[in-house]
């Protein structure tokens, strides 16, 4: 029995590049000496649906330094699930909200500075080769 | 969903909180066709127990629903599962489980672009499933390994027959996998890792 085949596939040159904001470099891991509004490079890639910062399903959510004021029941829930750093696929889940409607609701807890967000590091022309081996060295320990 | 109950909103146990050390994300991608075993594999390997993210699309595909919870005729959800390893004290990986088919995929912001490369789960008793998800990879530059997760009744083929049909070039690892079992899954994203690292060197010496 043979199988079905396929036709491999060119890379397509990359789309126009879109005005994208630079994501903050990561905080430091103490967390003490704080960037001065790191978020503020967050700012928000206008769509017609409204203002959203280019938040990433994996890029970290930290609520900031309690007491907060939470301005709707919907945010002091994002803030009490962020005591400890959460992706924003992770709050999407547990508050069962979909990843659209997330971004907002974290958009708006990034401009009233109730949380910090911690960046992911994505893939580059030139991936860095002791970020793939410290991923290796983890996996290795499973 | 009810936010003034938010006091019973479930949230990671205890023992499944990151540490406030974390600071960094990276992300891999699992692709395959419906059945094929991602949620599986997503289990086997996370830390957490698998969760679920979803999103909301408009039957024209254009924009996303904000109104969730506003009556939507066309709305279609989809969802994608994903879990979580901790790497170190400060890196944590999340593998995200993907449906097949492109149309979804720019639901969420960077799926693939963030990614540090994919595995594609392959049913060879539905080969040509896995076809067009491989082309897409390649026209975005994505690296992926193939993982050819065995089902009992599914047809065997020798590695080179298999590289030849789906018409791979010779360093894209392919591989058997069963991904209920976590060392097989953890396998696979060693290959994808040894491989990601194998371009990164060779990209170096150029
Ligand atoms: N025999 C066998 N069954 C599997 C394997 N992986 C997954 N399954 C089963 O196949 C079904 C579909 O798997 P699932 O992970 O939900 O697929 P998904 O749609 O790609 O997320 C489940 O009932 C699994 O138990 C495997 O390696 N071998
Ligand atoms: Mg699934």
């Amino acid at each position: 029995m043979t199988p079905p085949r396929r036709k491999r596939r060119e890379p397509k040159p990359p789309p126009p590049p879109q005005p994208q904001p630079q994501p903050p470099a990561p905080e430091p891991a103490d967390g003490e000496a704080e960037p001065k509004n790191p978020e503020r490079l967050y700012t928000v890639a206008g769509s017609e649906d409204g203002a959203r910062a280019e938040l990433d399903l994996v890029t970290l959510i930290v609520a900031r330094d309690a007491p907060q004021m939470a301005a709707s029941p919907e945010q002091a829930a994002v803030l009490r699930l962020c005591a400890n750093p959460l992706s924003v696929a992770e709050l999407s889940a547990y508050l069962n909200l979909p990843f659209s409607a997330m971004t907002v609701l974290i958009t708006e807890l990034i401009t009233a500075e109730l949380v910090q967000v911690r960046a992911p590091i994505v893939r580059r022309a030139l991936p860095d080769r002791s970020l793939l081996e410290a991923v290796m060295h983890g996996l290795q320990r499973l | 969903m009810d936010f003034n109950g938010s006091d019973t909103i479930p949230g990671p146990r205890t023992e499944d909180h990151l540490p406030h050390t974390a600071e960094t994300a990276v992300k891999i991608v699992i692709v395959g066709g419906f059945g094929v075993g991602k949620t599986t594999m997503v289990g086997s390997v996370s830390d957490i127990r698998p969760l679920t993210t979803e999103e909301t699309m408009t039957q024209a595909g254009i924009g996303v629903d904000d109104n969730y919870g506003s009556e939507s005729k066309t709305a279609t959800t989809v969802a994608m599962d994903f879990g979580r390893i901790s790497i170190t004290e400060k890196l944590v990986l999340y593998l995200f489980g993907t449906p097949g088919q492109e149309r979804f995929w720019f639901l969420w912001n960077g799926l693939f672009e963030g990614a540090l490369g994919a595995v594609v789960l392959v049913d060879t008793r539905r080969l040509e499933v896995s076809f067009d998800v491989m082309g897409r990879l390649e026209e975005r530059g994505v690296p992926f390994v193939v993982a050819i997760n065995s089902f009992p009744d599914a047809p065997r083929y020798p590695v080179e027959e298999l590289r030849t049909a789906l018409d791979l070039t010779p360093e894209i690892p392919i591989m058997d996998c069963d991904v209920r079992r976590r060392a097989s899954s953890k396998d696979v994203l060693m290959t994808l890792m040894r491989f990601l690292h194998s371009i990164a060197l060779s990209r170096a010496l150029v």
